[in-house]
């Protein structure tokens, strides 16, 4: 239309027009604050999907010495390896190239932050999930499989992470940190609950 | 986190205080992309007949409503699954284990009924002060159009939850089209893409509701503003303010939409609010009339619900299509109802816009078609038997006699003068 003001335009009265405006955006904001609640709100997890998130019982009886087992739990994969005594002996030969050795980085429960970084020493439970950018790293238990001073452990095929068989990172890796422990225990000899760390 | 939304608003509060320190970014910015002086164009300096009242505000709420619709149709589109199998069971999940999930699900399902109203009065008002007389056709055409449009979105929203009531629907209006002559039923397998109403028809029926019914109504409201203020807005005397203008080219009836109308209709929308939030939480079926008890039953194809009746907006439709004893002919009446409004600026002969000055004739007239189409939809929701249908019959006579009488009536009507400034009350 115009796009000009009236010629006769009455004065404004700036200490009124001030408050009205100051009032109004003011109410406005807490407004939008009140329909953010419930919009935001919506968009965390609903209560099925918090139901299926709940901790897992696993049965690691019929695992051999050596075997990987990997179970789902809230989606994401989780690893379960029985562990040699030899396999055990290698965590020591590399502390000097890891990153953090006595993992400081909290990425474990407080009972899994030592030297296997687990509560039985043989068996590992790790979140398969590379601290890097999320791929899943794989089990690679033999020696000298993915280079010549390789002593068993997780080799991330996405960027190239290496990982020792206690899911320590080495040094100038594009990982960050150790991969993580989730919260587990056993219930008895042979049954594993992932998602809890008991009492 | 509401301690976390009160912060951002607080900040937001803070940033839009200090803004108007920084004009030269705003000067900057708006000779690259012109969005405040448009905003200056259209919202500060709009020139607002001084007389409008609050019939007015019904455009305003229907941008409210339409914005509220978009936004609690997206986060429904978030765990609405479109399949026969899980439609129905992806609402409930929505209610029960979604967090909000019911307030956002009742807001949509109250928000479609309250924009039906908001529009109903907005058209009325047009009605009233003759708005869709020259040079507005086109405008009140656009809007005729927009009406059109929201049912079409009402209607394949409906059948989204999969319910009983979603089911029948969606068959009795695709069988509708099974009244055009040799191809008809060709057309209707065609439309469900099936041989009978199915999970196909529902995914189409998605696709329509989220994507092109309302992508097709922003589009149809843009243009319905843009036309609006090319031409200006009609006010409730019916008098050109464009004939009176002051040097600077502004119309000496008019004040600054801002802060006038945006200050006089703020409280209005906020009243607004007000009544739709407490149906949504007090009445959110609204007695059977918002939301129907046997659309909480899964759809079934085998069973046809005892009391069927459409959404009450879509009533009037209905009650016409029923009263005609006769299929074709039944849904080409129907189809008239609404399509026969887009020919009123040229049935009305009137030179007068505003009933304030129209003669007795006119008014009954106006009386005649509204009254009838508010019975018409009254008796909608009526099962069709004994006097029911008598009245819906004689109802839908009065209806369609508008549009006869209202090229006689408005010729020889005894209008009053119409005064050349908007008069001081």
């Amino acid at each position: 239309m115009s796009g000009n003001p009236p010629e006769n335009l009455a004065p404004v009265d700036e200490v009124k027009r001030s408050l009205l405006k100051k009032t109004s955006v003011f109410l406005g904001a807490l407004g939008l604050a009140g329909i953010g609640v419930p919009l935001l709100s919506y968009l965390s997890p609903n209560r099925s999907t918090r139901e299926a998130g709940k901790p897992i019982s696993v049965d690691v009886s019929g695992m051999k010495v050596g075997e990987q087992k990997t179970v789902l739990w809230r989606s994401k994969p989780v690893w379960i390896i029985r562990r040699s005594e030899a396999m055990l002996a290698s965590l020591g030969l590399v502390d000097g190239s890891l990153k953090d050795p006595d993992s400081e980085i909290p990425q474990q429960p407080g009972y899994a932050r030592n030297e296997m970084r687990s509560i039985r020493p043989d068996f590992l439970v790790l979140l398969g999930i590379c601290t890097h950018l999320g791929c899943s790293p794989t089990y690679r238990p033999d020696p000298k499989s993915v280079d010549d001073t390789w002593v068993g452990g997780f080799y991330c095929s996405c960027h190239g992470s290496k990982f020792d068989l206690a899911g320590r990172v080495f040094k100038n890796m594009p990982a960050p940190s150790n991969l993580e422990v989730p919260p587990y225990h056993f219930s008895d000899e042979n049954t594993l609950i992932i998602g809890d760390g008991g009492i | 986190m509401f301690l976390f939304l009160l912060a951002s608003a607080f900040f937001l509060f803070v940033i839009l205080s200090v803004l108007p320190y920084f004009r030269g970014v705003g000067v900057w910015i708006d000779r690259r992309l012109p969005i405040f002086s448009f905003l200056l164009e259209h919202l500060t300096y709009y020139p607002a007949p001084k007389n409008l009242n609050m019939w007015y505000a019904f455009g305003a709420l229907a941008m409210v409503a339409c914005v509220i619709q978009f936004i609690s149709g997206i986060w429904l589109v978030m765990y609405y699954t479109p399949t026969a199998d899980q439609a129905f069971s992806s609402v409930q999940l929505i209610m029960r284990e979604v967090p909000y999930g019911w307030l956002v699900r009742y807001v949509h399902s109250t928000g479609v009924s309250m924009w039906f109203i908001v529009v109903y009065f907005h058209i009325f008002r047009g009605l009233l002060y003759g708005s869709y007389k020259t040079p507005r056709e086109l405008l009140w055409m656009s809007g005729v159009v927009l009406l059109f449009l929201l049912m079409a979105e009402a209607y394949t929203g409906y059948v989204l939850p999969w319910g009983q009531m979603s089911f029948w629907a969606s068959k009795v209006i695709i069988s509708l089209f099974s009244s055009i002559p040799v191809v008809g039923n060709d057309i209707v397998v065609w439309l469900q893409g099936d041989y009978e109403v199915s999970g196909v028809t529902l995914h189409r029926f998605f696709a329509f509701h989220v994507v092109g019914f309302s992508f097709l109504i922003l589009a149809m409201i843009f243009l319905h503003i843009i036309m609006l203020h090319s031409v200006g807005s009609n006010n409730p005397d019916g008098i050109d303010i464009m004939k009176h203008k002051d040097r600077n080219g502004w119309p000496l009836d008019a004040v600054p939409y801002y802060p006038y109308f945006v200050m006089k209709y703020i409280p209005i929308i906020l009243f607004y609010l007000l009544v739709f939030f407490i149906i949504v939480f007090y009445a959110p079926t609204f007695y059977g009339l918002f939301l129907e008890a046997e659309n909480f039953e899964r759809a079934n194809p085998l069973v046809t619900p005892l009391h069927i009746k459409p959404s009450w907006y879509l009533s009037p439709y209905y009650a016409i299509l029923r009263s005609i004893p006769d299929k074709s002919l039944g849904a080409l009446m129907m189809l008239l109802s609404i399509l026969l409004w887009l020919f009123l600026p040229w049935l009305d002969l009137s030179p007068v816009r505003s009933m304030r000055y129209r003669g007795w004739m006119s008014r009954v007239a106006l009386a005649t078609v509204v009254g009838s189409f508010v019975l018409l939809g009254y008796l909608g929701l009526q099962p069709a038997v004994g006097w029911y249908l008598v009245m819906s019959r004689v109802a839908t006579v009065l209806y369609f006699s508008f549009f006869v009488l209202i090229p006689i009536v408005s010729y020889y009507d005894h209008d009053h003068v119409v005064p050349e400034r908007i008069p001081e009350r």
